[in-house]
């Protein structure tokens, strides 16, 4: 059984708001969900799987359920951070081509701008059997992140202005988005004079924290061929756990170099056949060791790939993240991969912002990575389609 | 500033670790059925599965495998900053996440020689840090 074509991303919403202190939690999931019903002209009454992450309070999925009043016969929780999203399309794609789920709502909300959670501060390692041996020597988001990039640069030579550019092409797409947290433009000297959080991580190199969510409704070909709005195919879908390897980590890869292929083989597409992707981008140096893991271009050559210019919707051979993505429009829960999916289907229908809007845009890559490349991570990897 | 020192909370399969380093000594897990130096420490192989572990005196001698020296960060870690935040490749194998300390933070490099240091913590035992060796 293969998932090529046998699920369609027929609503998918993002929530325009970055700073929501009047709205709770399980409010902000059903703004999300109720944008992505009305998008894919369904009705609540219409759902019967519902998958959530690691953002969804209280009892996760049964909270939720409760809370929303949806009637469901699949339920799936996935925590693999800001990945999850994209593993939650795979489960459901796998779902719906077995016939066991028509219609699947997959939700991301969070509020850790007004909320006040502090920046890469978490709580998830309590108990875990790393703990004791990895939470002692302050390692924050950025440092382990940091410790990526630091070696990707002893191996490869890879420098701080390649690095920028990842930003740099960012903040271009974002000044058209009139949502994204951050609009304006920057340049490299810009990203390479902001304040040093971790070395050789700038203020810049990093991604937004902000307010709100999205979500995705995924149906069978059945339930979309009722539908008035253009659904996008799923083509491939892949996933991966990489993690310390018994002290053996190697900080240089990520899961993609696993997740990729699986999805590009499922798809029957190689990464030349792309004309846009969506690449989780909590870090500059995140998307570079992801390009090169999804085959964009070779091991150690993705800080001279994006510093060609090629990520940029203006001429780039790889436009990516056109609406500004996490380091510039938005951040929701800070988990990155719903956004991802979402900007790519607005590409495939066309709908991106008009100024880097790809043009002819047939086939999409969106790319998640969770935890850290410091140490754990869910990557999870799909390619969708503008038809079949 | 001195870091903190934040006490670990020891548990069945990695008391002997922390016992270890509260007498100044790095003791290591390794798998007597495949051999394998087991990091982080625990009672089962990751490699082989296998669950017949014994512990051994490791040298404390490793190699910086990646380094940061962190700047800016929020509570008391911030308040230490700058200091480095490293991965040591152990002369035994494993790569583990450590500080490195008593060195200046723009001097240290990947692939600098380190030893290993044992700092006691508030009120649980010691942690294992690392500073340029000789």
């Amino acid at each position: 059984m293969t998932i090529r074509g046998a699920s369609l991303i027929a609503g998918a919403y993002e929530h325009p708001g970055r700073e929501l202190p009047d709205r709770t939690l399980p409010q902000i999931h059903f703004d999300v969900a109720a944008g992505a019903l009305a998008d894919a002209g369904l009705d609540w009454s219409d759902v019967d799987a519902y998958y959530s992450a690691g953002d969804a309070p209280g009892f996760g999925n049964l909270s939720m359920a409760d809370y929303l009043g949806l009637d469901l016969t699949d339920v799936a929780a996935t925590e693999t951070g800001g990945s999850s999203y994209l593993v939650h399309i795979q489960h459901a794609a796998a779902a719906i081509a077995a016939g066991q789920v028509k219609v699947a709502l997959i939700t991301l909300a969070g509020n850790p701008r007004s909320g006040g959670a502090a920046p890469g501060g978490s709580a998830r390692a309590g108990g875990a059997p790393e703990a004791g041996f990895e939470n002692q020597f302050g390692m924050s988001v950025p440092g382990g992140y940091a410790l990526a990039a630091a070696r990707h640069m002893y191996e490869f030579g890879t420098t701080s202005e390649q690095l920028a550019e990842v930003k740099v092409a960012a903040s271009i797409h974002a000044s058209h988005n009139p949502h994204a947290f951050l609009q304006d433009q920057v340049t490299v000297e810009e990203v390479l004079a902001s304040p040093v959080i971790s070395d050789p991580l700038h203020r810049l190199d990093c991604c937004v924290i902000t307010d709100g969510g999205g979500a995705l409704v995924m149906v069978a070909p059945e339930v979309a061929a009722d539908l008035d709005r253009h659904c996008i195919p799923v083509l491939g879908t892949g996933t991966a756990v990489k993690h310390t390897v018994n002290g053996r980590i190697d900080l240089t890869h990520t899961g993609a170099s696993r997740s990729g292929p699986l999805a590009f083989a499922e798809a029957g597409l190689t990464p030349s056949d792309i004309d846009y992707v969506s690449i989780y981008d909590s870090f500059t140096i995140t998307v570079v060791i992801t390009l090169e893991d999804l085959g964009f271009c070779d091991k150690g050559a993705g800080g001279r790939f994006v510093a060609e210019g090629n990520l940029r919707a203006d001429g780039g051979r790889l436009p990516f993240n056109t609406d500004g993505g996490g380091l510039c429009n938005n951040h929701p829960a800070n988990r990155g991969g719903m956004t991802k999916v979402i900007e790519a289907v607005r590409q495939l229908r066309g709908e991106a912002n008009p100024a880097v809007q790809v043009a002819d845009c047939e086939l999409a890559l969106a790319h998640g990575t969770g935890g850290s490349l410091a140490t754990r991570m869910g990557s999870s990897t799909v390619i969708m389609g503008r038809s079949l | 500033m001195s870091l903190p020192n934040p006490s670990p909370r020891p548990s069945s399969e990695n008391q002997r670790f922390w016992d270890a380093t509260t007498e100044n000594r790095l003791e290591l897990p390794r798998c007597r059925s495949c051999g394998l130096v087991i990091w982080y420490p625990r009672e089962i192989c990751p490699d082989c599965h296998g669950t017949d572990i014994e512990w051994f005196e490791a040298s404390g001698q490793g190699t910086v495998y990646s380094c940061t020296t962190t700047r800016r960060m929020p509570g008391r870690w911030g308040g230490a900053a700058p200091f480095v935040l490293a991965y040591v490749e152990l002369d035994e194998g494993p790569r583990l996440m450590t500080n490195i300390v008593d060195c200046d933070p723009d001097e240290i490099a990947i692939g600098d020689r380190v030893e290993a240091v044992f700092h006691p913590t508030e009120d649980g035992p010691a942690l294992v840090r690392f500073r340029p060796a000789g």
